[in-house]
């Protein structure tokens, strides 16, 4: 059971009491320049990581914010809760870099 | 290979059961092979048969990073059944339940398949019309399937609860009457005893560790085993797909999620079929040694931890008590989890990959015991003769692309 205490209203909730959002850091290229590798890359590509994994949370039955969590995705270990517009302490190196 | 049959069992009973031998060989890893199979579950497994016994490709190997069937061949709730919408799709799972259907000949060792009745239930007049609409679907397709209504559904399977005032109350169901169960084990192991008899090299204990790549082709794989070279590379691991894709330089849409079932103690044998329910995700079936089988739904973040969590117990078990009263009393024996490969479209991914000899069999999501035998004759395929099955061509990776989902997801309404 994953227990995260939200960011913003500070109280801790349950893995059904919020929402996965995904890997964090999927940026939107500008759609009149990217060409359809990239857009492809951003609508289906992920790194799945297995290991540390930094990625969005909805305090979805709480605050409704969105916030940003580092997670281990075989221990579920959190090692990092930061508000939206927070940066995370560091890049995760991954063979493929940060592409 | 010493062949299964009646005759010799009462001669090896005879003989005190002295004289059986291991089902398959256990050789070293080679310094080089043909190709080189990744992951020895039932995917991987039945690739290296068809391969042998279609292609006449023997010097392959198969290696694992544990043991034969230890994934999510030996962690799913071993249902068979080949209900799906899309022309395509129905090609692919009905060769998948044809082959299985032969499979115990084929293999000479009995994979137990128990043609049972697959049942989705209906709670409403929109699953009504979808039911409806599927069964059409599938006609067209050339596989059985039909509706049945409520006094059929009260008759085959009596103890559900039918009352009006029920939660989800049953207005009929969907039943597909060649869909039954397996068992599980004996798929892998079944596939691994023909391969091996056929020449291909089984290795457990066996990890993928990296790639020797030139000219955007694999020369030879990095094992905890040694180093092995290798002329074609196919791979069928299911949720580590990415980690194996990382290590080659590549992406996939895939992201690996949880999946959790749980059987409950033996008791007699009350319920016959298949149910699932589409209001709570929940299915269950009763095994032939009388355990309860029960699974639902997928764990919506991303996660490589082969475990369960004890609020998908508590959502499991109560929506059956609400299907099945009567389980109330009923003690859970095990619960567990496989991590399942879930790709946008909920449809395989069958083929080429960016790299120029490595092909893939991943993306199956939650249904991959199903197809394991479809998913071994196209990978095989496509390793063998360098370009993908005609069935599997609208499964390539290059769908992503090109914008051609097969969309199987929304439209035969996969639970998760």
């Amino acid at each position: 059971m994953i227990v995260l205490r939200c960011p913003y209203c500070q109280e801790q909730r349950t893995e059904e009491e919020l929402t996965y959002g995904g890997e964090a850091g999927v940026e939107r290229p500008a759609p009149d320049t990217a060409s359809d590798e990239q857009w492809t890359d951003y609508l289906f590509m992920r790194r799945n990581r297995k290991g540390l994994n930094q990625e969005q949370w909805c305090c979805s039955a709480g605050c409704g914010q969105w916030f940003k969590v580092t997670r281990h995705t075989v221990t579920h270990e959190v090692t990092e809760i930061l508000r939206f517009d927070e940066s995370f302490g560091s890049e995760l190196a991954g063979p493929l870099g940060g592409t | 290979m010493q062949l299964y049959s009646i005759a010799s069992l009462v001669w090896q009973s005879l003989r005190k059961n002295a004289g059986w031998q291991p089902a398959w060989r256990e050789p070293l890893l080679k310094p080089s092979y043909d190709v080189v199979i990744i992951g020895g579950g039932g995917h991987g497994l039945a690739t290296a048969y068809y391969l042998a016994k279609n292609h006449g490709v023997t010097n392959v190997a198969v290696i694992e990073k544990g043991w034969l069937g230890g994934g999510n061949t030996g962690r799913n709730t071993t249902v068979v059944r080949s209900d799906y919408l899309f022309t395509e799709s129905a090609a692919l799972y009905d060769l998948a339940l044809r082959l299985y259907e032969g499979a115990s000949r084929d293999l000479n060792f009995n994979i137990m398949l128990s043609q049972r009745g697959y049942m989705t239930l209906i709670h409403n007049h929109h699953q009504l019309e979808s039911a409806r609409h599927k069964v059409n679907w599938m006609a067209c397709n050339g596989v059985e399937g039909e509706m049945i209504d409520r006094d059929e559904v009260r008759r085959m399977v009596p103890l559900l609860n039918m009352s009006e005032s029920a939660r989800n109350p049953v207005l009929g169901a969907f039943l597909q009457r060649r869909g039954g169960t397996i068992r599980h084990d004996a798929v892998a192991w079944g596939y691994a005893r023909a391969a091996s008899d056929l020449g291909v090299d089984i290795v457990q204990n066996c990890e993928v560790l990296g790639f020797e790549k030139t000219n955007n082709r694999i020369t030879a794989i990095r094992t905890t085993n040694g180093r092995v070279a290798c002329g074609t590379v196919g791979m069928a691991v299911a949720g580590h797909s990415s980690v194996i894709a990382d290590m080659a330089g590549f992406r996939l849409p895939v992201t690996s999620h949880c999946l959790q079932a749980m059987v409950s103690e033996p008791i007699r044998a009350i319920h016959a079929h298949m149910v699932l329910s589409p209001a709570t995700g929940v299915y269950i079936n009763q095994t032939q040694k009388g355990e309860l089988v029960m699974g639902s739904v997928l764990d919506l973040y991303n996660s490589y931890g082969q475990r369960g969590t004890f609020c998908t117990i508590e959502k499991t078990i109560t929506s059956v008590v609400e299907m099945f009263p009567v389980f109330a009393q009923t003690r859970l024996m095990r619960h567990w989890a496989g991590i399942v490969d879930i790709v946008p479209d909920s449809s395989p991914i069958l083929g080429p990959t960016p790299i120029d000899n490595l092909h893939v069999n991943c993306g199956w999501g939650t249904g991959g015991f199903k197809a394991i035998p479809a998913g071994g004759t196209l990978l095989a395929h496509s390793l063998a003769m360098g370009q993908p099955h005609p069935l599997a061509r609208k499964f390539g990776l290059d769908r992503f692309r090109s914008n051609r989902l097969v969309d199987e997801g929304a439209a035969s309404g996969i639970a998760h």
